[in-house]
């Protein structure tokens, strides 16, 4: 039979090419987090996508203005929670930016560990979960017991593990006790055989390549274009990283290397996470190695709480106490733009004070809001499961995308 | 090193739109401009494509509102990576009359922040392909980050809030 006997051709104009509609969320477990997306379908590659998003919108702009300095920690904690420590520190060093409070370097190394740490576990979270959905379990599981050994050392310095309001404005509230550096030794010791094994699961598992390579790709320049920032962008061949363009914290102090990739894929999303692990690792054993001595804090009665037994025995003490805890603290008048590499990408603090106890107005650029937005562009007629293994390589946060 | 830019940079703003810029100042160490938002898409343009300047990155783009509430403001960052230059652009209307042009055209990611601005304060862009909120409801009819509208029930009794909060 030839070709065109076996096609059916119906008469011009009798018939339409239809799409069909499938709502991907916005809680479906594929999409870690809520947030839907409105698929137009041909079939099962997706022609169309109409991202919706602020299920989970807590209003923090407007809290923020309302609550004095300190406590707005604790919005920031909520906003990228696989990696809340790094939102705290980069809350902690704007506000001090605003004040000019000088900082010793011991506050900075500490505070790099803990941040190192905490991206050590987002990009667990993030690179075990690709695995996950390309259907990989065991690396999920394995790499989510490490992620508990980090939580522990969280937990031995403030306390919490998720929701961390680690760290106060101009330092720690007091010295690490010698568990968390027992538990810092373990995990340094004992990650990178996990990190290598959960590597040799996926890196060059051929199931896992073929899956992930040229899926979901975006090129530098649409990258730029669309926002990226971090690791996505470093994936797409930029080579732009905060705490190398801009160093906070003293990173200008530490030797690591900005992986990048070259395609903008999953797979190369997947690999420069990996590779940022371990240079997290080498950045926490610099930070130990060369840790300076002296006070966990810096010397700024004004915003930093007295010890308690001064307060009840110390007149000046107890007016600092009361007008820290009461927010009556006088703050400069000022804005600052502030950022840190988080987890996923730049997470900027625009700050506008004007003198009062609360910000005037407060911005959080968060990387993934921005980011996302490229989403439709890069599922683009390629197939509904390269859309899931996509988004869960983009690192999107719900949290943070709805604030 | 920010002191220069911020001359340099003043220096071709002038020379290319004389009276747009209305303001520069190095803020923290951050060159900042306040222009006009009649000509803010034109200089806003020209940042990114003037090939010395070249603020090729749209970092961030909020809105606020002045202390005395009757202003609004779109407030611009834009990076040259390259360079390692930032630079802040601001630019205030009235509230009665909050229209700017949209720079969508110029950059895709401004698409949401524009409309998470027009979302909490009522900034409309003009050219902008869907206006439209982006995290409240649709069906909410004020603009919730501007300062009339203050975060509790200020029909309340029950507690006496004069000493704390705005």
């Amino acid at each position: 039979m030839s070709k065109k006997e076996n096609t059916i051709t119906p008469p011009p104009d009798t018939m339409e090419k239809e799409y069909s509609t499938l709502n991907l969320g916005p809680t479906h477990p594929a999409t870690h987090g809520i947030f839907q997306n409105v698929l137009k379908m041909d079939g099962e590659i997706i022609h169309d996508s109409l991202p919706t998003l602020g299920y989970i919108h807590r209003a923090f702009e407007k809290l923020a203005e309302r609550r004095p300095y300190a406590q707005i920690t604790t919005l920031t904690d909520r906003l990228n929670y696989c990696s809340s420590p790094i939102n705290n520190i980069g809350w902690h060093t704007a506000v001090e930016k605003l004040i000019g409070a000088e900082i010793p370097k011991r506050v900075d190394y500490l505070r790099v560990i803990i941040m190192e740490l905490s991206r050590i576990s987002d990009h667990i979270i993030c690179n075990t979960i690709i695995g996950q959905d390309t259907g990989a379990t065991t690396g999920f599981l394995y790499l989510f017991q490490w992620r508990e050994h980090i939580y522990d050392i969280f937990e031995s310095i403030c306390g919490a593990r998720l929701t961390t309001n680690i760290c106060r404005i101009g330092g720690f509230d007091r010295e690490w006790p010698q568990v968390t550096w027992d538990r810092i030794d373990a995990f340094l010791k004992g990650f990178p055989k996990a990190l290598n094994e959960f590597n040799g699961l996926l890196e060059r598992n051929k199931i896992f390549m073929d899956r992930t390579i040229k899926c979901g790709p975006i090129s530098a320049e649409r990258a730029l274009a669309n926002g990226f920032t971090g690791p996505n962008l470093r994936a797409a061949g930029v080579d732009y990283d905060v705490r190398v363009a801009t160093p906070y914290s003293s990173y200008q102090d530490f030797d690591f290397i900005i992986p990048i990739g070259t395609n903008g894929d999953t797979y190369d999303r997947f690999t420069v996470r990996q590779e940022e692990m371990r240079q997290s690792m080498r950045i926490i054993e610099q930070a130990i190695k060369n840790l300076p001595a002296g006070a966990p804090h810096a010397d700024i009665p004004d915003f930093f709480l007295p010890p308690k037994e001064q307060v009840y025995n110390n007149m000046e003490a107890l007016i600092y106490h009361f007008k820290i805890v009461m927010g009556e603290t006088d703050i400069p008048k000022g804005e600052v733009y502030h950022c840190v590499e988080g987890g996923n990408g730049e997470l900027g603090f625009y700050l506008i004070s004007d003198g009062g106890r609360t910000p005037f107005r407060l911005h959080f650029r968060r990387p993934c809001f921005i980011y996302y937005q490229g989403y439709a562009e890069m599922i683009k007629g390629s197939l509904l499961s390269d859309a899931i293994i996509t988004m869960s390589s983009m690192n999107v946060i719900a949290g943070e995308l709805d604030a | 090193m920010s002191k220069e830019n911020l001359d340099k940079i003043n220096e071709r703003l002038n020379a290319e739109f004389p009276g747009g810029v209305l303001a520069a100042e190095l803020l923290y160490d951050f060159p900042v401009f306040t222009i006009d938002h009649t000509k803010s898409h034109a200089i806003i343009q020209f940042l990114k494509e003037d090939p010395e300047l070249d603020f090729h990155f749209l970092t961030d783009l909020t809105a606020m509102q002045t202390a005395d509430e009757k202003q609004l403001g779109v407030i611009y960052h834009l990076h040259n990576m390259k360079k390692n230059m930032r630079v802040r652009v601001k630019t205030f209307f009235d509230i009665n009359k909050p229209e700017v042009d949209s720079i969508t055209n110029l950059w895709p990611s401004a698409n949401w922040m524009e409309r998470e601005s027009y979302d909490f304060f009522g900034v409309r862009f003009k050219g902008h392909p869907n206006m439209v909120r982006i995290l409240n409801v649709d069906e909410m009819d004020i603009f919730p980050l501007r300062k009339e509208y203050p975060l509790e029930d200020q029909t309340r009794e029950d507690k006496d809030d004069k000493m704390f909060g705005r």
